[in-house]
């Protein structure tokens, strides 16, 4: 596994050019293109995978294939005008996108966020956690051939999106958390909804279990199929549910708590054997545990404001604009210019459902970033991608690649 | 991460290992920072990894930045993290600009840290910073024959001709 790459590319592109082996087996090399555009690849991911027969000998990611420029517009935006741009970056984890770049910029400005926001935000990502691992959990059945599954998930990943729309408009990219705290407080009846939906989701990871626990043909093709050292994904820097599957207990919502985690109680869920089937276990047991924390957060959700008092950060409310003139020039100053931050850098990372997702930001005093850069779970995880197949059947490939959750938004940003 | 007392005692004893490799120190906003010499870099990650009670075995994140306008021009940034103390230490290596046709040289830290494969090809994307020694040091997001450095702070935003086939014969080296 330590051989360097350079012999990597050369195996992949010189199969027929330069035959390193015998002439024998490198007739029977096949060189293919998994990818772009293929429904297994969760996006727009192509793999140069060489084949001997249905094993795999090399598989090289190449991507960019979405690569928009999200980090570099980030630069031509004054601060809070770059949420809904780095939102789009990992497209199923749009919260945590946001709370990451809020989080640098308060550092930044030392601001302090009020209680109340820290649970709203708390409760939203987790909200969001469960959707993105039942987006996951639908489209990886549905790779291994299981079509019924998708259809549940999707089912309650609409009420989920329902919730979202109920609190800030949006189905997706909400662009809820601001700098400072969050959009706006809660509608009346927000809160019971959620809590039902936790208590029906429990039920419903259940009936997920149910159907693919003691499905002989997901249990065939998930264990014992993937398994990397726990050291070599720690050289390769992969966090998130692909560590923990391999039995190292590390969650950054744990190991450094922010907004407020210390207050709840709840479980790390790890794993084992580190196979494609433990990755599967943690991430449904992290819905539950998700399910758990939106309850614990509803419950006691404290009361005050639900963002900053400062003005100068926060756009100051609606009602006082038509009364207060000091009000509507802060008002102004914001929407126009929006407000400066002092000279400095901030990497804030936090726990995104694919592991450590830091977002870095450099100021250089004025009102827009001199630099903002996402360090996005699945562009790093992606590197373990190749430890995972080689050797393997092609099969197995995809099952790896699904168990992987990689998003190409955010890998390519 | 290591308190201003802790940041102190690892650049006196990185001094005293490789002479001339700490050329700062900074503590803000609860963030350790450790600028280095850009020369030094694999020397420095090292001793950070290898030393006993420092101990930095997981590199969080590498990315460049470009300071422009001031001087020294382009940052590389590495997150480092000991995740028994649960430390985060901040190493910045500062790079001069060599002037146009040249790009800025530094050594990669792939071979000590796996996870900077990916990462330190990103910032030789956008920002143009050659890694001396890296397995495979090419471009990772932009197109493979694409001119310029996008990242960089003088890279313009926009104007760019997007390639369609009414326009192709007009946009230059087509028949490439």
């Amino acid at each position: 596994m330590s051989e360097p790459a350079g012999s990597v590319r050369q195996l992949a592109t010189g199969v027929t050019a330069e035959p390193a082996g015998d002439a024998q087996t490198e007739a029977e090399l096949m060189t293919i293109n998994f990818g772009p555009h293929h429904p297994a690849t969760h996006g727009v991911l192509r793999l140069l995978v060489t084949l001997r027969a249905e094993e795999v000998l090399e598989a090289i990611p190449y991507i960019g294939y979405v690569h928009t420029g999200i980090e570099k517009s980030c630069e031509d935006k004054s601060y809070w005008k770059v949420i809904p741009l780095v939102e789009r970056m990992d497209y199923l984890a749009y919260y945590f996108n946001a709370m990451a770049f809020c989080m640098s910029v308060e550092r930044l400005l030392d601001e302090p966020v009020p209680e109340r926001a820290q649970y709203l935000r708390v409760i939203h990502c987790e909200l969001n956690r469960i959707h993105s691992h039942l987006v996951w959990l639908g489209t990886s059945a549905l790779d291994l051939g299981a079509i019924s599954i998708f259809w549940y998930c999707f089912r309650e990943r609409d009420k989920i999106l329902d919730l979202f729309e109920y609190s800030s408009g949006q189905r997706m990219h909400t662009r809820y958390i601001q700098v400072g705290g969050v959009a706006d407080d809660i509608p009346a009846g927000w809160a019971e909804k959620a809590l039902r939906f936790t208590e029906d989701m429990e039920e419903r990871v259940g009936q997920y279990e149910a159907i693919l626990d003691r499905n002989e043909i997901f249990l065939q093709r998930t264990r014992d199929v993937g398994i990397v050292p726990q050291q070599r994904l720690l050289d390769l820097g992969v966090t998130g549910p692909l560590l923990r599957a391999a039995g190292n207990p590390w969650d950054l919502r744990k190991a450094t708590p922010y907004s407020s985690y210390d207050k709840f109680d709840f479980k790390i869920p790890v794993g084992t054997v580190g196979d494609c089937y433990d990755r599967y276990r943690v991430r449904l047991a992290e819905i539950r545990e998700s399910c758990s924390i939106v309850r614990q957060a509803i419950e006691g959700l404290p009361e005050g404001p639900h963002i900053t008092t400062n003005r100068k950060v926060a756009l100051p409310p609606r009602h006082e604009l038509a009364t207060s003139m000091e009000a509507l020039i802060h008002h102004f100053k914001l929407v126009t210019e929006g407000f400066r931050v002092p000279p400095g850098e901030a990497y804030v990372p936090i726990e995104s459902p694919r592991g450590e997702m830091g977002c870095f930001v450099l100021s250089d005093g004025s009102a827009k970033p001199a630099r903002v850069h996402m360090r996005d779970p699945s562009f790093v995880n992606l590197q373990a991608l190749r430890e995972m197949v080689v050797g393997g059947y092609i099969a197995d490939m995809i099952t790896n690649l699904a168990m992987l959750d990689p998003i190409l938004g955010g890998i390519d940003r | 991460m290591p308190d201003a007392t802790g940041l102190e005692l690892i650049a006196h004893d990185l001094r005293e290992q490789v002479p001339g490799s700490v050329t700062g120190t900074q503590h803000h906003r609860g963030t350790a920072t450790l600028v280095i010499d850009p020369e030094a870099v694999m020397q420095v990650l090292t001793w950070l990894r290898r030393t006993p009670n420092q101990d930095y075995h997981f590199l969080a994140s590498v990315h460049g930045c470009d300071y422009l306008p001031h001087a020294p021009r382009f940052g590389v940034h590495y997150e480092l993290l000991n995740m028994e103390r649960v430390e985060r230490l901040h190493v910045k290596a500062l790079l001069e600009d060599p002037g146009e046709p040249e790009l800025p040289e530094m050594d990669s830290v792939a071979a000590l840290f796996p996870t900077a494969n990916f990462q330190e090809r990103e910032i030789y994307d956008m920002f143009g910073v050659v890694f001396r020694g890296h397995p495979d040091l090419r471009r990772i997001l932009m197109p493979d024959e694409y001119e310029g450095f996008p990242q960089r702070r003088d890279f313009p935003m926009g104007g760019e001709p997007v390639l369609f086939t009414h326009n192709e014969h007009q946009t230059p080296r087509w028949y490439e």
